[in-house]
């Protein structure tokens, strides 16, 4: 047997010691909810289960008047160890390549591209495409709360029938023949995203960013001289900072004598901003980390409790 | 017809939008294009699901390398559709009790509700995590003071990186509160003044460049998304 064949046996063995000692001593990764009766006017009855802390178990009271039952929910358990399960496999990617790290991936394009799917059908799809079309038959089986008093149904929008056939020769690409007609709404895409954007960018990114940096150098205020100076401080490490980053950026003029020095302070600036947004970007990732790091100690494992929500366990 | 349509078309879509800006009349044609947009963005969901789905049956019939990888796309694929587009387990709305699909699709312990909770998040946010790892990893071995600017880069890194810490906030604790040579006023004054100035550069270089694309593809010059093919 191979020396890291038996390395991995034994971690494997060890882990699942351990998983095993801890579930039975403290019960670890199970997740509770809190089912409420609903009561229709009909008459109808249902019940709904929203997650809840694990020390309200133990408080149970059939009694209480909300009516409401602090339970261990299976699917919500089974849930919490598939997610730590995958968390764990993506994770171990960093030992390097592996048939776990492959499987999960392989699920999460298939989960997330059917995760697109759905909600592009449910919010665009359904609720304005089909709603405009066809709004008897949404209302009457999906939105029914769209329904007039007097019982009216929202008008028909026959103008929505272009982004339909639109989208019907979109799909057009998937068959062996006639690919060529996506090409249409597809340029119905870029046309209006190129229309939408020319503006917008002209009015939020460049008009307004540079509307915010003609502000005033010096500033005398009523405040303290100490905050006056703070603030032209400021305004003049902005504009200088804009300034220059822009001459760096400009090419119609050789970057030679002041030009070049000009452009030098903007190469420093936009090192600064480089680094600013490196440190933010490892902090944003480092955040991520631990939150994960967090659900495998807190929800999973029950090592820590930072939000007591637990009794028992860490 | 099959290449100058899709100019035309391209083309008059976006000067219309880009008219309807300067004709109060018309301004609410740019969110009825912008909803169709949405519309048939949720349509090209579809288009790319059934891509994947041709693509991964492709692998697993010709059984290439990785075909059972593919198999378990396609399942993940398939449940979490049948899933979600069914709503299986949504409640139905206490006014309606009679309508099954009336309830919210992503609604607290539905089917849909527990795939996105307890398998797209976890790996989603998983994933992002280790980029922590390797950008760590890869400024280890990239990031070296050799210059001016890449000290520059360097400090402003490690200041930053510092200042959003605990423990970068501990070193300098001694300092009184309102000391700019506290890491964590530092780290705020750089965000806000020196960061702001760059983005603020950068950003109007962006606008600028988006809006001569835009132009280029509204004129025709660029004709790159038609593709060169006949197909």
């Amino acid at each position: 047997m191979k020396q890291s064949t038996l390395i991995w046996i034994v971690i494997v063995v060890l882990s699942g010691g351990f998983l095993a000692w801890r579930t039975a001593q403290t019960g670890m990764g199970r997740a509770y909810v809190e089912a409420e009766t609903v009561i229709a006017e009909s008459g109808e009855t249902w019940t709904i289960e929203k997650t809840a802390d694990a020390k309200n178990a133990r408080s149970f009271n059939p009694t209480t008047e909300s009516e409401a039952i602090v339970k261990l929910s299976w699917p919500r358990t089974i849930g919490v160890w598939c997610a730590a399960a995958l968390t764990i496999a993506i994770f171990s990617f960093l030992w390097g390549d592996n048939p776990f790290y492959k499987l999960a991936e392989a699920i999460f394009v298939g989960v997330s591209a059917a995760y697109a799917m759905v909600v592009g059908f449910w919010t665009m799809i359904v609720n304005k495409l089909f709603l405009h079309l066809f709004p008897q038959f949404v209302v009457d089986n999906i939105l029914p709360n769209l329904k007039g008093a007097d019982g009216s149904y929202p008008d028909v929008k026959y103008l929505y029938l272009v982004p339909l056939v639109l989208g019907v020769m979109l799909l057009m690409r998937l068959a062996p023949q006639g690919g060529w007609i996506s090409r249409w709404p597809l340029a119905f895409f870029i046309g209006a995203t190129a229309g939408l954007r020319l503006v917008h960018y002209f009015q939020a990114d460049f008009v307004s960013q540079i509307q915010a940096t003609i502000i005033p150098l010096v500033v005398l205020t009523e405040q303290t001289t100490m905050e006056n100076v703070s603030a032209s401080i400021r305004n003049i490490t902005l504009v200088v900072g804009v300034m220059t980053s822009l001459v760096y950026f400009f090419f119609s003029w050789e970057h030679v004598g002041v030009v070049h020095r000009i452009s030098r302070v903007g190469i420093w600036v936009l090192m600064i901003t480089f680094g600013a947004s490196f440190g933010y970007t490892v902090m944003g990732r480092v955040a991520l980390l631990a939150q994960r790091l967090e659900f495998l100690f807190d929800d999973w494992l029950w090592i820590i409790d930072p939000a007591s929500r637990r009794l028992i366990g860490g | 017809m099959k290449r100058t349509i899709p100019l035309i078309i391209a083309s008059v879509t976006g000067f219309v939008l880009v008219g309807t800006f300067f004709i109060p009349y018309t301004r609410d044609w740019g969110d009825e294009v912008l909803e169709w947009f949405n519309i048939l963005a949720a349509i090209a969901f579809i288009l790319g699901g059934g891509n994947l789905m041709k693509l991964s049956l492709q692998k697993i019939s010709y059984k290439r390398p990785g075909w059972g990888y593919a198999a378990v796309t396609i399942i993940a694929f398939i449940a979490t559709l049948v899933i979600g587009l069914g709503k299986f387990g949504v409640a139905p709305v206490k006014e309606y009790p009679t309508y099954s699909l009336a309830g919210p699709y992503d609604e607290q312990g539905s089917g849909f509700w527990w795939i996105f909770e307890y398998v797209y998040y976890p790996l989603a946010a998983t994933m992002f995590s280790l980029l922590a790892f390797f950008i760590a990893s890869a400024a280890f071995r990239a990031f070296r003071a050799k210059n001016v600017e890449a000290t520059i880069l360097l400090s402003t890194a490690f200041i930053v990186l510092l200042g959003r810490t605990y423990a970068g906030v501990f070193l300098t604790s001694w300092l009184p509160d309102d000391n700019v040579l506290r890491l964590d006023n530092m780290t705020e004054w750089i965000m806000n003044n020196m960061n702001t100035a760059g983005m603020r550069a950068i950003t109007i270089g962006i606008a600028l460049g988006i809006m001569s694309t835009s132009l280029k593809v509204l004129l025709g010059v660029d004709r790159s998304y038609i593709g060169t093919d006949d197909g």
